[in-house]
């Protein structure tokens, strides 16, 4: 299901404070890999101050831009960004031109993988013929061409009848819907987050209730029809309650959010930069310290970046005239150590296993382990070191960055994916 | 950082003593347009370009003659017939402009923002005509040139700003202005129209007309026609018997005020558009002496007061 190029697995040892939710290993150690597997974990008396190896992280949703505008991403430019990111494996998005709903664009974008990606990349599938919301893709035939879910991110599915055939014939398939949760009517023309930042600013409000009531939808559905569903990048305190009650009500439901819906609010917005525009929109510190709380309890089991790359003359416009979405693989770690860790809000353990772990189970995906036996997925972080975002930093052909001219704590070292060292600083 | 240029891009942008300072400089202006001869020389030599990508005939006309009056040179690029229509973007449109060389550049844009970018691109002052729903800061100084003249005073002075006030930059600037010099706004009009959250920027809220019989200045909002499709309100003829500007609801002592164009019978009953108590002609002359004031301040007064222009993120 996820595709890399080929190449010699490495061979190497890493020394630092190992720290591995899954495994269950915090302490300093030495980490042997021998082509490209874990073939030791020694624990040692002291490792270098401040490194810290981990499971590498997984994003379950990324905009790789191919087919039709390779000119804000490809799936080389995309996979290398997300290596720097300490990303071993991701997923892509099939909201591209054309969009991803046949087999035959599916397996192009397999075969594209085998030749350019740096690390395994997986691909999602439409919900709907061309994303439009009036028919089923044929979900069988795309997921023995290797879709890893079926989504329709972009543009939500509106009929609530739709979207319960969708759900009942994803058994068939055998694999998860992942669903961008966003009530059109509700939502249309909206800008950015309805409150008092909007009224102020005079955008139009993409209000709350247009996520929620999407999300009690769909998660109503999920439990009448009994399959599981994934939520795309949740934004709203209202959504992280529907979800918390589903779960213990029996619904098997997964939950995203994206770093910058966990570390920022609409405020960012009065500055009119196009780079805070996104879809969903930044919303409240109450939403936010929702979402944390999300992440502290499990209720949101992923970390998200929603890596959605944009050329810059799209961006350099007024903010209503700018497309939605920000780049994320090569600043996630940063931010969240940044905002998250650094603050006390989270602990770094549990960031750490919702970028991995989290994912990785969501997806039905490899789970990375440190362990030995396992396949060499590991990043190793450099947890004080300061760097500011700039545009000319960026491995992604794009860098609409909602963080440009930051300064951040924490920095990717080195990324080893499938066992191959796929990034190195 | 080390950017010295003044601009007036929303009432946010000046302090207390800096609105006062131009409302100061209008009405000194206002005795020159008494005079036989109106112009006078003080800007000289300087280009004013009028770029306007909305139709406003008001507002235009207004920053024109103003220019004029202070024997600027002027411009004006309107969007429709322009490079603009064969989508040249807003950056591109400002660099051409500022090879020019232009003083000032006064924008109407349909999209908040936009002035922004404009002053970010360019060594130009910029005034904003009014962009998108956002802010119209021009309006509101001219606004509160008109009630200082009709009443004697702002401080403490009761508005109430009737109508739909969610797609209405004049409300925004307004309700920012009259907070600014010590006045008191009230916004009035169906939830449906106001946005959600408005009460932040600090104006009082009421669904409900009654409250218009206790101010001091009753200040009308246009009523557009194609609200209804959205389902804002159920209809022009609901709108009007609910919050229609009829004579039964202006007392005696009472001013009215309208930003135009007005839609008689909707939002207004011709009978007070035409009576005693409607300033709308005075906000006209107002609208030229204050932007010839807000030009003559942005390139002449010492600025201490007035925020830079924050930088922007566009590279």
């Amino acid at each position: 299901m996820l595709s890399s190029r080929n190449g010699r697995a490495d061979s190497l040892t890493l020394r630092a404070h190992v720290l591995d939710p899954v495994s269950g290993l915090d302490g300093p150690a030495a980490v042997t890999v021998e082509e490209g597997v874990v073939t030791a974990v020694e624990s040692v008396a002291a490792a270098p101050e401040g490194l810290l190896l981990a499971p590498a992280f997984v994003d379950p949703h990324v905009h790789l831009r191919v087919p039709g505008r390779e000119d804000e991403e490809t799936i080389a430019s995309g996979t290398a960004a997300a290596a720097a990111g300490g990303y071993c494996a991701i997923v892509a998005m099939p909201n591209t031109d054309p969009v991803v709903d046949t087999a035959p664009v599916l397996q192009a974008l397999v075969e594209s993988a085998r030749e350019e990606a740096v690390i395994p990349t997986g691909f999602t599938a439409a919900i709907s013929k061309g994303q439009r919301g009036q028919e089923l893709t044929e979900m069988a035939e795309l997921a023995r061409a290797g879709a890893i879910a079926f989504t329709d991110d972009g543009r939500p599915v509106a009929s609530a009848g739709l979207m319960r055939r969708a759900l009942a014939y994803s058994a068939v398939a055998d694999r998860p819907l992942a669903l961008h949760c966003e009530e059109p009517t509700l939502s249309q023309g909206g800008q950015m987050h309805e409150g008092e930042v909007a009224a102020a600013l005079g955008l139009a409000g993409w209000p709350s209730v247009a996520e929620s009531l999407m999300v009690e939808r769909d998660l109503a559905l999920a439990a009448y029809e009994g399959r599981p569903v994934h939520l795309q990048h949740l934004s709203a305190r209202e959504s992280v309650a529907a979800v918390r009650r589903a779960r213990h009500a029996g619904v098997r439901v997964s939950a995203e959010a994206s770093p910058h819906h966990l570390c920022a609010t609409d405020e960012l917005v009065r500055t009119l930069d196009a780079n805070v525009k996104m879809n969903p929109p930044l919303r409240t510190e109450d939403d936010r310290r929702a979402l944390v709380d999300g992440l502290l309890d499990g209720t949101i089991d992923c970390i998200a970046t929603d890596h959605a790359p944009h050329a810059r003359h799209e961006k350099d416009v007024p903010f209503e005239e700018a497309p939605f979405g920000v780049t994320g693989l090569e600043t996630a770690f940063a931010a969240l150590n940044t905002f998250l860790v650094r603050t006390r809000e989270v602990p770094l353990a549990t960031v750490l296993e919702r970028l991995s772990a989290g994912p990785a189970r969501a997806l039905g995906l490899p789970v990375p382990a440190i362990a030995v036996g396992e396949p060499a997925n590991l990043v190793l972080l450099d947890l004080g070191a300061e760097w500011t975002v700039r545009e000319d930093g960026f491995r992604s052909r794009s860098a609409n960055s909602w963080l440009l001219g930051r300064t951040l704590v924490g920095a990717v070292v080195k990324t080893v994916a499938a066992g191959r060292v796929v990034f190195a600083a | 950082m080390g950017d010295s240029r003044r601009h007036l891009l929303a009432v946010g942008d000046l302090a207390r003593e800096d609105a006062e300072r131009i409302l100061d400089t209008a009405r000194a202006l206002e005795r020159s347009l008494d005079r036989e001869v109106k112009k006078l020389p003080t800007l000289r030599g300087r280009l004013v370009v009028n770029l306007f990508y909305e139709s406003s005939t008001r507002t235009l006309s207004s920053f024109e003659l103003a220019a004029k009056r202070l024997s600027a040179d002027t411009m004006v690029l309107r969007a429709v017939g322009s490079s603009v229509d064969k989508g040249e973007s807003l950056r591109d449109t400002a660099l051409t402009l500022a090879a020019y060389d232009p003083d000032v550049i006064v924008i109407r844009h349909p999209h908040i923002g936009a002035p922004r970018l404009v002053a970010a691109a360019t060594d130009a002052r910029v005034v904003n005509a009014g962009d998108g729903k956002h802010q119209h800061p021009t309006q509101a100084l001219l606004d509160l040139h008109t009630i200082r003249d009709a009443l004697g005073r702002l401080e403490g002075v009761s508005v109430a700003i009737v109508g739909d006030v969610l797609h209405s930059r004049v409300a925004r600037s307004l309700v920012e202005a009259l907070v600014l010099v010590g006045a008191e706004p009230v916004l009035v009009a169906p939830p449906t129209l106001l946005p959600r959250g408005i009460e932040a920027i600090g104006a009082a809220v009421s669904h409900t007309v009654d409250v218009v019989a206790d101010v001091d200045v009753v200040y009308v909002l246009r009523m557009q026609a194609e609200r209804m499709e959205a389902a804002y309100v159920p209809s022009l003829r609901e709108y009007t018997a609910l919050y229609g500007i009829t004579p039964d609801r202006v007392r005696p002592g009472q001013v009215v005020m309208h930003p135009g164009p007005m839609n008689r019978g909707v939002e207004i009953d011709a009978r007070v558009a035409d009576s005693g108590a409607s300033l709308v002609t005075e906000q006209v002359r107002s609208g030229l002496v204050v932007r010839m004031a807000v030009l003559y301040d942005l390139l002449t007064a010492p600025g201490l007061h007035v925020a830079a222009v924050p930088e922007l993120e566009v590279a």
